[in-house]
């Protein structure tokens, strides 16, 4: 959207305003924001837990980054305006500059003082992290003083070229975008890289761009540099008029099926896994998992609006029920079915969960459905703990030693090789994208998209709305299931501690920050979270961040539900409602003109 | 005699000591259009909201061809043949145009999950039909909801466009019986003078009975054959469009109380 508004085109620029024409106590707000900041990230100990994880190898760490984007970003924040029509714009010019400058100023400062106070007071009570390395990663061992006039100096030059940003023309300022984030997915991706370049001998490639001991190499980083640049030059264009071409043409059949990306999607799904290397394809197996949970509560939520937080019981009772029926020590009722048949138990289990679970809350509605269900997610996994349902669930000791997942006989996938399980991941999630399709264009889909628009009116047009949610809920609960009973041979043992409260969380924050609605959108957050940031007790790329996981998540869907509400890959109905009054009022103007001309056409002067 | 379709007793209900309607009597055979008016807040959605379903009157009893529809659910009232609109159009803004009056057949169709999963010729046949229904219901409006937007979301249509697809909405659940809220409302009077035809063409053509709800005294005159007078839930008035606009009591409703009378 923010494509249309380019502002370097044709407008009439005011001349630029004084340097001193300022809002004074806006900067000072943003100055004060831009110091806590700092001060926060310096106390999570960010700096010096992610000094190991290099991006570039002498110049910068993942630690320097998490202080340093702070005052560029708020630098140029705090001269960003709304451009709205009609209004008059200035001329950029030293004015940004000084904002910026003084923003970073006014951070470094906050920075300066935790310096001193880490010098002289001893919080470290309260704050664990309150301690002597804490100051000496600040003060680069120099001392207080070189410390403190350090930051003051360097925050104020990033607040200046966050500021400077301003200046500079919007291709420029698109180049920069991509080069930073080129780079810094490139180093976030670097284990990967590794272990994809070996599969595909080209080692040589990989040796180019990292240095041996972790890190991009300078010389690397410029070949990305350049690579980036390229792409938003040359390629990026043709990608996106590509993209906008297959935009029409779903808007005018958006049932039909882009058939070469479905052919492309599916040679990859299958060759790719023989190419990529044991942690790859681990990592993938977990993404896998969290996208078919994900999958199934997009159904849930994205498609029926039924916001449900207790999602977890049913990839619990998946998991529990193949473990049960599979494992030859599971201690109640052992009846060792190979997996597949198994499966069929699995989803038996399910809809018996989601009809116990849905029917006695599925009247409710809204933030009630919310809170009873997170309720009823936790019920679940403390009865499977308890000592009345232990007998057949292990209660705390779990069920141990699951056979891996035996396929009509053909095939054992085993839990150990992570190749095969992902076969098996893709096989389940292509079947849970393939679900979700084809219930989305039907009878039953449409059903649920008017539930979530309107339940009463949906009820009036002749949907009966409580059967409509149950079929939505079981269908979600079938899903989670699946997830489950592959999480089980896969990992060879369930434990009760797999299936807390957070796992709904990061379910829910994967098809939030995704794009609800949309399958695309809900992969896209699957491999971000999961696969870089890491699940709940699986490690991602960034292992180094595991610690900052939650807060990390936390502050990406606090920026999302500000800045971006529909998602990474938005779905178009979605993105529409969240941004109706910008959408709205424009689209209603264009339905007047058109009626108009309907009007015009039918020979008739409309009356004034 | 024409057949009897609807026959409304004694209804009557309150809000927490609000007569919001009370013993109305009323009665609508196959083939009428009767109008229902009333000064604002006499009843009139109320009324509507108890025949769908959605508010459970405190006495009385409807009476829908010979069974009653007390107790039944909203979406019960819509599978026996009753349709409605909204009076403040309520469409579902983020579905397509298509979607609208497709979704809206729902409980004239019975295709289920395995249905879609397997894509069995019944559920195509089906899918077939309820597009093509969809689309000749909106065809009813003439250019304006078919062609390039059937497949815009509902939200970008004019004021006047989603009136009537709301119409159109309720078209497609094949219903016997079509309550209109307040089907002019907010239209200028060229828009009104067309909509009232296409009234007049639901019934001709389309053979649905049609109990209305209007405030446009030229609309009521002209479409009606009967009409209903409400004021504070009570009938006031029943009969041709003729004698209900020349009784004293209406005039009242409408009007006030003549200066000296009401001191
Ligand atoms: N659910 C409800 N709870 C309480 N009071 C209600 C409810 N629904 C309607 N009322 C009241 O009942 C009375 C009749 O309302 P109703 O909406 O039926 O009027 P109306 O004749 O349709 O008026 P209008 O011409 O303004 O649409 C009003 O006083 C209204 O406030
Ligand atoms: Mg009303």
């Amino acid at each position: 959207m923010s494509e249309t508004m380019n502002t370097d085109d044709a407008v009439v620029l005011a001349p630029a305003r004084s340097a001193f024409d300022q809002d004074w106590r806006k900067i000072v707000n943003w100055g004060l924001i831009c110091a806590l900041a700092l001060i926060f990230v310096s106390l999570t100990d960010m700096p010096d837990k992610l000094d190991k994880r290099v991006i570039v190898e002498p110049l910068l760490s993942m630690g320097y980054l998490s202080l340093i984007w702070i005052p560029i970003a708020l630098g140029n924040f705090v001269t960003r305006e709304v451009v709205l029509e009609g209004m008059a714009q200035h001329k950029k010019g030293l004015r940004e500059l000084v904002a910026g400058v003084s923003v970073g100023a006014i951070g470094g400062a906050g920075l300066a003082l935790l310096i001193w106070l880490l010098d002289t007071r001893d919080l470290s009570d309260p704050l664990v992290n309150w301690n002597d390395a804490l100051l000496e990663v600040l003060s680069f061992g120099e001392g207080v003083g070189y410390g403190a006039i350090f930051w003051i100096l360097a925050s104020a030059g990033l607040g200046l070229a966050g500021g400077a940003l301003h200046l500079l023309p919007a291709i420029a300022n698109r180049l920069l975008f991509a080069i930073s984030l080129t780079i810094v997915l490139s180093a976030s991706l670097e284990s990967a890289l590794d272990d994809i370049s070996e599969g595909f001998q080209l080692e040589w490639l990989f040796e180019a761009l990292f240095e041996k001991k972790g890190g991009l190499s300078v010389q690397g980083a410029i070949i990305l540099a350049v690579f980036a640049i390229a792409w938003v030059l040359f390629l990026g264009g043709q990608a996106k008029r590509g993209r906008a071409a297959v935009a029409a043409r779903r808007e005018l059949s958006p049932t039909k099926v882009n058939t070469v990306g479905l052919v492309l999607i599916a040679v990859a799904a299958v060759v790719l896994p023989m190419f990529l290397g044991r942690l790859t394809n681990d990592l993938l197996t977990n993404v896998g998992l969290f996208l078919l949970l994900a999958l199934g509560l997009n159904i849930v939520v994205g498609l029926a609006g039924i916001l449900d937080l207790g999602y977890v019981a049913f990839y619990a009772v998946g998991g529990y029920t193949a473990a049960i029926m599979t494992s030859p020590t599971s201690p109640g009722l052992s009846p060792e079915l190979p997996w597949w048949v198994a499966i069929f138990v699995v989803v038996f289990m399910a809809i018996v969960a989601g009809l116990f679970i849905g029917a006695p809350v599925i009247r409710m509605r809204g933030d009630y459905l919310a809170i009873v269900t997170l309720g009823f997610g936790e019920i679940i996994r403390l009865t499977v703990r308890s000592d009345w349902a232990s007998g057949f669930t292990g209660g705390a000791q779990g069920i141990l030693s699951i056979p891996g997942a035996d396929i009509v006989g053909i095939a054992t996938v085993k839990g150990t090789d992570p190749q095969q399980v992902l076969y098996l991941v893709i096989g389940f999630v292509a079947i849970a994208i393939y679900v979700s399709w084809r219930l989305e264009n039907s009878r039953i889909g449409r059903a649920w998209m008017a539930v979530r628009e309107d339940e009463s009116v949906a009820e009036a047009m002749g949907i009966n709305t409580v059967n409509s949610k149950l079929q939505a809920f079981v269908v979600g609960a079938i899903l989670a299931s699946f997830s489950g009973a592959i999480f089980a041979a896969k990992v060879g043992s369930v434990f009760e501690s797999s299936f807390k409260i957070l796992v709904s969380i990061v379910i829910l924050v994967i098809v939030i920050v995704g794009g609800m609605g949309r399958i695309a959108g809900v992969a896209a957050g699957a491999l971000v979270l999961v696969g870089i940031l890491g699940g709940p007790n699986q490690p991602g790329l960034l292992a180094e961040f595991s610690e900052f996981k939650l807060l990390i998540y936390g502050a990406l869907l606090i920026w999302m539900m500000l800045k971006r509400p529909e998602g990474l890959i938005p779905n178009v109905r979605r993105s529409r409602e969240l941004h109706q009054d910008e959408f709205l009022q424009d689209a209603w103007l264009k339905a007047q003109a058109d009626d108009d001309d309907d009007e015009a056409v039918s020979g008739e002067a409309a009356p004034a | 005699m024409s057949e009897r379709l609807l026959d409304i007793k004694n209804l009557s209900v309150t809000f927490g000591g609000l007569n919001a309607l009370s013993d109305l009597d009323f009665h609508v055979d196959k083939g009428e259009i009767v109008s229902v008016i009333g000064p604002n807040g006499a009843g009139k959605t109320t009324f509507f909201n108890m025949i769908s379903g959605m508010v459970t009157p405190t006495s009385g009893d409807i009476i829908f061809r010979g069974e009653s529809l007390l107790g039944l659910d909203p979406n019960q009232v819509t599978a026996r043949g009753i349709a409605r609109t909204f009076q403040n159009v309520r469409l579902f803004a983020n579905m397509t145009i298509l979607e609208n009056v497709m979704v809206s057949q729902h409980c004239r169709t019975k295709q289920g999950i395995m249905g879609a999963l397997f894509q069995t010729g019944g559920f195509k046949r089906e899918e077939q039909e309820i597009r093509e229904h969809g689309e000749k219901v909106l065809g009813f409006f003439g250019s304006r909801l078919v062609g390039y937007r059937l497949n815009q979301p509902a939200s970008v249509l004019s004021y006047a466009n989603r009136r009537r697809l709301e119409i159109a909405r309720a078209m497609a659940t094949k219903p016997e019986v079509i309550l209109l809220d307040e089907p002019v409302a907010g239209m200028n009077p060229k828009e009104s003078e067309e909509l009232t035809g296409l009234i007049g063409k639901l019934r001709d053509e389309w053979g649905f009975t049609i109990v209305m709800i209007e405030h446009d005294m030229g609309v009521v005159r002209d479409v009606s054959d009967r009409v209903v007078v409400l004021d504070h839930g009570e009938t006031i008035a029943q009969g041709s469009y003729d004698e209900v606009s020349s009784n004293p009591a209406v005039i009242e409703a409408y009007l006030g109380r003549p200066a000296e009378e009401a001191s």
